[in-house]
């Protein structure tokens, strides 16, 4: 088999964590394997044995290959080297690095996702530490931030790094392309103890019936079971009509995001920061949210070094109902939580609603009242959320009932 | 001449005991070095020998190099506080190998990546070695051995003490100043040039054989103020520039945006609150470094908040601290080198923003010093190994890459803390052994990673204080095992039996050995 050489990954001055492998199938002579590493005196025989491995993993006896790395770990320069064989050998078999015991969790669908950050899905550098700021949700991301010639290599990259990369904690997401190349992202994805898989540029039911029946279908092939959650993304002035159809599609849709850029270009007007041009999808899709009973999620702000309007953004999302916002750079996690979180005020609230309305319970009574004001089963819901969630964001002590002020 | 021979020193590290033929101590542990003898000092002068008018101009650095009596085998010195914009250094070794000198030695208080034309009279024997760091192309040069002689790494308060000692002597030490009187009295706060502190200039001016101060901003007698005395400068030189002013001091200093850098920088932030470190009247030292430039800012933002102020912070000094010093959120800067024009300001116009020298905030063969009495020092590294001893020189494929800076010397505050990622690329910081040994660990207090925060088990105190803090404290062998596991465990690399450089510790005595890198 003689052919053409075949490349992956990335190279050049600004490149870390990230190695570039170009391949060459050869009819004799072996392996002639060069590695070129930034790390090579420490890593040089790590890299050449992992190499190696996976070449004979594919049963290549015969190849060139060269390795520029600059600093990649092994879980990336596998996916490259993965990328550049399954351009000449037709094959869907993987080469798989361990899943580390620490990713072997799992999520619930009525878990907080006050911030979720995106990670571009096929830059490596990005990836290692992405987890480590303390994101509700970390998502890895298929769709828009990878180049369309990038596609394949991204979704191998994603795969190892759902398994490699900790995630201490965090829910894991994975932003599949637009279908039907987004039912093919899923065959790569699934089975990785993916949690929520994000549906961008979502119009319809059926859509989601596509992404559920794959999902099925992979889970019975590889006799997979356990939960996998849904976020569709709405970003047409279609998909806002129909977004309570959505949010219903199927049990396991567990939030709607919007995304306002491309909902703006749709609607042929400009986004701005103040927002007057989406309030209309922005209440239209908390109201459909809360009637399906799932979580609204705001579109992402895009200034990240504007602290104060992201701020401002966020406390305006609360206010119309949203309950999380997606975040474009760790920065923004921190803001995003605490605008999110409830303030002082709500906690203390809360806690004297939620005490009254035990003792009235206690002693019987059905109607109880906070000063001049009514407390009905509604107000009680809402207090006891914003106090489990002083809790699970270390606001209130868990014993907040025997600690007293 | 004695033999050379290798000899095991206190920190386990085998070090030579002759340097370029000079005898040298092995390290024998912190404070265990004690010298006798007197300070080194130079021959008696008269005024007889300078003129009465007190003008010391001669035409050119050439014509004051051949005065100050420029012959083969002499030791020359410059400073860095014009950093990557120093347009001396070069202009020197040039004019010696116009002259058809040889095998001098040059004694930078730093080099930068603008020095590496000093590799063209290295290679041609103008140069013998370098007693001074070496950064990048310099200190690769030096890594590969191909130097005729072994590098001498120092501190900044080690060169003071190497000089005072007499363990460097200079021949002729030239001194760049932004602003000078023809008797030589400069300082370096007003002119084209202004860079701020000539602190690292102040031993040469005190020991050096002959001095030459060189200006492009000649005031009339008297320069104030002198900062460098006109008593210690044998001749003044006048050229077009000194330095190129954007090299010298950016205009802006920026804060890191790193995002990987900002969450280090607050989690050390944290730690210093939690641990009880930030009170009334501390005192702190964080470098002018992405990293350590946020913990700054952190610093204030604490201060501000629980309404604390801060005796003194000793600096490098930038404009977030003259921000905290106009706001009363420190008393003092204590001045060691001037990073940015707010900095030089400063120092020109408020008297509680003080020009300090290596001997006042260094020196370890003094009577005290002011590091020992800072209380959080912030400082960087390349390695540390289980034991927290650390490395800033090398990095772990063994190129020699950085120098000391007063890295040493501030390893006698109270609590130093390093914020470090826990790997840097693919590569992680916490080692087996640390390539070269800069600071032993004994003096290290507390390693602050992305992934947790070990503290020295010898400070039970510290430990005790953030015992009940939600800090994610965990031992060195728990973080290096957590690094091991992403990165992959790293070979040791073969490094060559030849030594190409020594590295001083802060008393004159031989920490460790750089060895050949085998390319």
């Amino acid at each position: 088999m003689i052919n053409e050489p075949v490349f992956a990954g990335n190279k050049g001055k600004d490149v870390r964590s990230d190695c570039h492998v170009t391949l060459e199938l050869t009819e004799t002579g072996g392996i002639d394997l060069r590695i070129d590493s930034k790390v090579g005196a420490l890593y040089g025989n790590a890299i050449e044995t992992l190499c190696r491995d996976i070449l004979s993993h594919y049963n290549i006896e015969h190849a060139s290959m060269l390795v520029e790395d600059n600093g990649a770990f092994d879980f990336v320069i596998a996916a490259r080297v993965e990328a550049c064989i399954r351009q000449l050998i037709p094959t869907d078999d993987a080469y798989l690095p361990d899943l580390i015991p620490e990713n072997r969790y799992s999520s619930c669908a009525e878990r907080m996702r006050f911030s979720r950050l995106y990670i571009p899905g096929n830059s490596p550098k990005m990836m290692i530490n992405a987890c480590i700021y303390g994101a509700h949700g970390v998502i890895l991301d298929l769709e828009d931030a990878v180049a369309p010639q990038k596609k394949d290599e991204a979704r191998l990259l994603v795969r190892n790094a759902l398994r490699q990369v900790n995630f201490y904690g965090a829910e894991r997401m994975v932003r599949i392309n637009q279908l039907p190349r987004g039912l093919d992202d899923l065959e790569e994805i699934i089975p990785h103890n993916v949690h929520v898989i994000l549906l961008p540029k979502c119009e319809s039911r059926d859509q989601i019936a596509q992404v559920n029946e794959r999902i099925r279908s992979i889970q019975e092939r590889k006799n997979l079971s356990g939960d996998i959650y849904l976020m569709p993304i709405i970003e047409s002035a279609l998909g806002v009509i129909r977004a309570y159809e959505i949010a219903t599609a199927a049990d396991n849709v567990v939030a709607v995001a919007l995304g306002l850029e491309d909902y703006c270009a749709d609607m042929g007007v400009k986004r701005t920061t103040e927002g007057a041009e989406s309030l209309y999808a922005k209440s239209h899709l908390v109201n459909a949210c809360r009637a399906a009973g799932v979580q609204a999620i705001d579109s992402v702000f895009s200034d990240f070094q504007d602290e104060g309007a992201l701020r401002r953004i966020v406390l305006q999302s609360k206010s119309l109902g949203f309950e999380g916002i997606g975040c474009i750079h760790p920065s923004q996690i921190q803001p995003v939580h605490e605008s999110f979180a409830p303030t002082d005020a709500e906690i203390s609230k809360a806690k004297e609603i939620v005490l009254l309305f035990e003792q009235a319970e206690e002693k019987g009574l059905g109607v109880v009242a906070l000063g001049s004001k009514m407390i009905d089963p509604p107000v009680v819901k809402r207090a006891v959320q914003s106090i489990d969630r002083a809790i699970a964001l270390g606001k209130l002590s868990k014993n907040w009932r025997s600690e007293g002020e | 001449m004695s033999e050379n021979s290798l000899v095991t020193n206190a920190v386990g590290r085998t070090v030579p005991t002759l340097i370029n033929n000079v005898p040298s101590v092995p390290f024998k542990g912190v404070g265990k070095h004690r010298p006798t003898g007197r300070k080194h000092s130079i021959v008696i002068p008269s005024c007889a020998d300078y003129p009465e008018d007190g003008n010391k101009l001669v035409p050119s650095l050439k014509e004051a190099l051949i005065r100050a009596g420029l012959k083969d085998g002499m030791t020359i010195s410059t400073h860095h506080h014009f950093r990557n914009g120093d347009l001396i250094a070069n202009q020197i070794f040039a004019i010696a190998a116009e002259l058809g000198v040889k095998g001098l030695v040059w004694a930078p208080s730093a080099s930068f990546p603008c020095h590496e034309p000093i590799i063209g009279h290295l290679e041609s024997g103008v140069v013998h070695h370098i007693e001074g760091s070496m950064n990048g192309a310099l200190g690769r040069y030096c890594s590969e051995g191909k130097m005729a002689g072994l590098g001498v790494l120092r501190s900044h308060g080690g060169r003071y003490q190497a000089i005072q000692d007499g363990e460097l002597h200079i021949d002729i030490a030239v001194i760049a100043a932004p602003a000078a009187d023809a008797f030589g009295n400069a300082n370096g706060l007003y002119g084209e040039t202004a860079c701020g502190s000539l602190g690292f200039a102040l031993a040469d001016s005190e020991y050096a054989d002959r001095v030459i101060v060189v200006t492009d901003n000649l005031q009339p007698f008297p320069c104030i103020p002198w900062q460098i005395q006109g008593n210690n400068v044998d001749y003044t030189v006048v050229v077009d520039k000194v330095g190129i002013p954007e090299k010298i001091v950016s205009g802006t200093t920026q804060v890191t945006r790193s995002p990987d850098r900002l969450f280090l920088a607050e989690m050390t932030a944290r730690f210093c609150e939690e641990a009880g470190l930030i009170r009334e009247g501390f005192s702190f030292q964080a470098g002018a470094g992405g990293t350590s430039l946020s913990i700054g800012i952190y610093f204030a933002e604490l201060l501000k908040k629980n309404g604390l102020r801060s005796r003194f912070a000793r600096g490098g000094s930038n404009k977030y601290l003259v921000e905290m010093l106009e706001q009363g959120l420190t008393e003092y800067i204590l001045d060691g080198q001037t990073f940015d024009l707010e900095g030089v300001r400063s120092l020109r116009e408020n008297p509680n923003h003080v020009v300090t020298s290596p001997f006042t905030s260094y020196n370890y063969h003094g009577k005290g010093n002011f590091a020992s009495m800072i209380d959080v020092v912030i400082l960087g590294a390349t390695e540390v190994d289980l034991d927290f001893n650390a490395n800033v020189v090398t990095h772990s494929d063994g190129y020699l890459l950085h120098g000391i800076g007063g890295w040493q010397n501030c390893l006698a505050a109270k609590c130093v803390i390093l914020p470090l990622p826990l790997f840097r690329g693919r590569v992680p910081v916490i080692r087996d052994a640390v390539t070269t040994i800069c600071g032993p660990g004994e003096m290290i207090d507390v390693i602050v990673t992305e992934r947790g925060i070990a503290i020295n088990p010898q400070r039970q105190d510290l430990l005790d204080a953030v015992k009940h803090s939600s800090l994610p404290v965990k031992s060195i062998g728990e973080l290096k095992e957590e690094a091991d596991r992403i990165c992959g465990k790293p070979a040791q690399p073969v490094l060559g039996d030849e030594i190409v450089a020594a590295v001083k510790w802060v008393d004159g005595t031989v920490i460790d050995a750089v060895r050949k890198v085998i390319a």
